[in-house]
């Protein structure tokens, strides 16, 4: 939690220019019962930015999106979004923040324009303003030509789709997606992130999302890692991997016992076998690939060094590895199964 | 993962973004709320075709194969007047019902398809909400008993135009009641098939004590007390006070098959029915709002 303070930005260096951050948390926490969920969260999100929160599945962030957006009042701390107090003033924050769940909140039964005027009549977007305004979020997402589709007929990809373009319909300060892309096939995920894109560049929004795929989390402006319900790290994803510092470096050798405790004894490294190749970690990697050669003593067959990712930031800050494997594992396999349900997620 | 490569951007012609904004909470704002929920019934209750037919299909029963099968029996103490127009008022009163609760059902289904929660989290009261939910609840049950009043003719009861306004004004207050009382209850039950087990055991036993099957004078005593403590009573009555002040029937006929609800020997005057009725539909839409309010 200090990482998390810390890295926020101080007040004094933004300038008079600078807008207000769109998300202010302080000491956010969150008790269900006995469970405490969110253990006091803080965190800055700034105008303009796109802010991942990660973790696995249970980590409390749900739950934090939750209070963020007035879904579920905090049991302690202090939310701002959009300058309005997520408990004494929810309204106002309903009122510039978009929603799009996990699960779906569509009704089936009426089309999709229907979906989308059903929703600027309940946020009394101004009547003359709708039609164009519907045009433009359905035809960002790639919708307009099925607005007059039943949304039931929809696959699990245009569902989501149409979610985004209706959380978009009354212009929102705030976007908060959570889990935007679980259960979707690549093709659908890598789509919803270019709308992403394209809308940070279009629209003067802030978007809050959540996800546990870490490749996503590379899209985010800035993320914060969360696991059991703290914020373990927060910075930007490039900022982030440099603190883990430590390449990793793969190699084949002839003899891999002898690597392994050459290794040990003349670069005090310990190093594993996994997947038929030496693993192990070293700051600047490339440097050290040299001396390797000059050093170890073992003919090397092959060598190959790769950047910190973040799933080895994740890995760092967590610590427990295992747990992250079982995890990843289950939410692949969910994944799998949502992708056969939603019958591929694609566009039909 | 694939997801890592670059996404491509939507590239295009950069346009004029049209930027809406969204008002502060107004009488107005809440006006156009309860407006859209309603309009949304009367949407998917048009587009629900087999609705309309399947709900017309048990009052049709009670009314054609109850009403022409006992008729040999219960020709003796009818005096003359066909079985079938006697029970008319009461099927229309369970035609209203049956639409009715099923609107209120429609919450079960939106809390389970998640749409109730996009109605939740808009910048506007429950109350609205749920006041548009009834009232569209009630528009649609009132649109249902409409069709089966269309069937008069075939009961030898008249069409006048005093009697289809009477009717009309009937079922829209019972249709709102019981859209009310269906939202209640379904504001605490989240699974559908429990909603329906609880309606089954309320809205039959509702319906058999009423009085919408037979006269409500001389009942066993248990029979009395329960049929004057059963709401539906005061919407069948007044409905069949209705109908009967539009036939031909001899003062005999309309004594036994018409004698009117009484409080120990008062005769409750069917303006003071309507009034309950509409009482009852005022406090279980504040108990639905206080109920709605209070979830999360």
């Amino acid at each position: 939690m200090s990482e998390a303070t810390a890295t926020t930005v101080p007040p004094d260096d933004r300038g008079a220019s600078e807008p207000p951050p769109a998300i202010v948390v302080r000491g956010l926490e969150k008790s269900f019962g006995e469970v405490l969920a969110v253990r006091g969260v803080d965190f800055e999100v700034k105008t303009g930015e796109v802010f991942g929160f990660l973790g696995p599945n249970g980590a409390g962030k749900t739950t934090t999106i939750n209070m963020c957006c007035t879904l579920v009042k905090p049991t302690g701390g202090t939310a701002t979004v959009a300058g309005h107090d997520v408990v004494r003033d929810r309204d106002n924050v309903r009122r510039n923040i978009g929603l799009v769940f996990q699960e779906t909140t569509l009704d089936g039964y009426l089309t999709a324009e229907q979906n989308l005027r059903l929703h600027a009549e309940l946020y009394g977007v101004q009547s003359s303003l709708v039609p164009a305004r519907m045009q433009q979020v359905m035809e960002m997402v790639g919708l307009w030509e099925r607005k007059d589709s039943p949304v039931r007929t929809f696959s699990g990809g245009m569902k989501r789709r149409l979610e985004i373009a209706r959380g978009l319909m009354h212009s929102p300060r705030v976007l908060f997606l959570d889990e935007p892309t679980i259960g979707l096939d690549p093709q659908t995920r890598r789509s919803i992130w270019s709308y992403i894109r394209t809308l940070k560049e279009s629209e003067e929004i802030t978007i809050f999302m959540t996800t546990h795929y870490m490749d996503e989390a590379e899209w985010c402006d800035r993320i914060a890692i969360m696991d059991q319900g703290v914020i373990v790290a927060l910075d930007s994803p490039e900022a982030l991997k440099a603190q883990v510092g430590a390449d990793r470096i793969r190699i084949e050798t002839e003899d891999d016992e002898a690597a392994i405790s050459s290794l040990r004894e003349r670069f005090g490294i310990e190093a594993v076998i996994s997947e038929g190749a030496l693993t192990f970690r070293i700051p600047s990697g490339e440097e050290f690939v040299p001396r390797l050669f000059a050093g170890l003593g073992v003919p090397i067959r092959s060598v190959s060094v790769s950047r910190p990712t973040l799933d080895d930031v994740f890995m760092s800050y967590t610590g427990s590895s295992i747990r992250d494997v079982e995890e990843s594992g289950g939410s692949e396999r969910n994944k799998i199964m949502m992708q056969v349900m939603s019958g591929g997620g694609g566009r039909r | 993962m694939s997801a890592t490569t670059e996404p491509q951007r939507t590239s295009g012609p950069p346009r004029e973004v049209v930027r809406v904004h969204v008002p502060e909470r107004s009488v107005a704002s809440e006006l156009r709320a309860i407006k859209i929920v309603w309009k949304r019934e009367l949407i998917r209750y048009r587009s629900d075709r087999i609705r309309i037919v399947t709900t017309l299909i048990q009052p049709l029963l009670f009314l054609f194969v109850l009403g022409s099968g006992l008729q040999s029996l219960s020709a003796a103490s009818t005096h003359g007047v066909n079985l079938k127009t006697f029970i008319f008022p009461g099927i229309l009163c369970i035609s209203v019902m049956f639409t009715a609760m099923f609107s209120a059902a429609s919450i079960v289904w939106d809390r389970e398809f998640g749409f109730l929660r996009e109605m939740m989290v808009a910048p506007v009261r429950r109350s609205s909400i749920v006041i548009g939910k009834c009232l569209g609840g009630a528009t649609v049950a009132s649109f249902q008993g409409l069709i089966v009043l269309c069937l008069a003719g075939a009961v030898h009861v008249p069409y006048a135009p005093t009697l289809i306004l009477g009717v009309l004004v009937l079922q829209v207050l019972l249709a709102f009641a019981i859209t009310a009382f269906g939202v209640m209850v379904a504001a605490r039950i989240s699974q559908m098939q429990s909603f329906m087990g609880v309606m089954q055991m309320v809205v039959m036993p509702m319906f058999f004590i009423s009085g919408a099957l037979f006269p409500v004078s001389g009942l066993p005593g248990w029979l009395g007390v329960l049929n004057r403590l059963d709401p539906l009573t005061y919407a069948v009555d007044p409905m069949r006070r209705l109908v009967f002040s539009h036939l031909h029937v001899t003062p005999l006929a309309r004594r036994v098959l018409d004698p009117g609800v009484t409080w120990w020997s008062w005769h409750v005057p069917a303006v003071l029915e309507a009034a309950i009725i509409v009482a009852l539909g005022l406090v279980m839409l504040a108990v639905a709002i206080w109920e709605f309010n209070a979830s999360e």
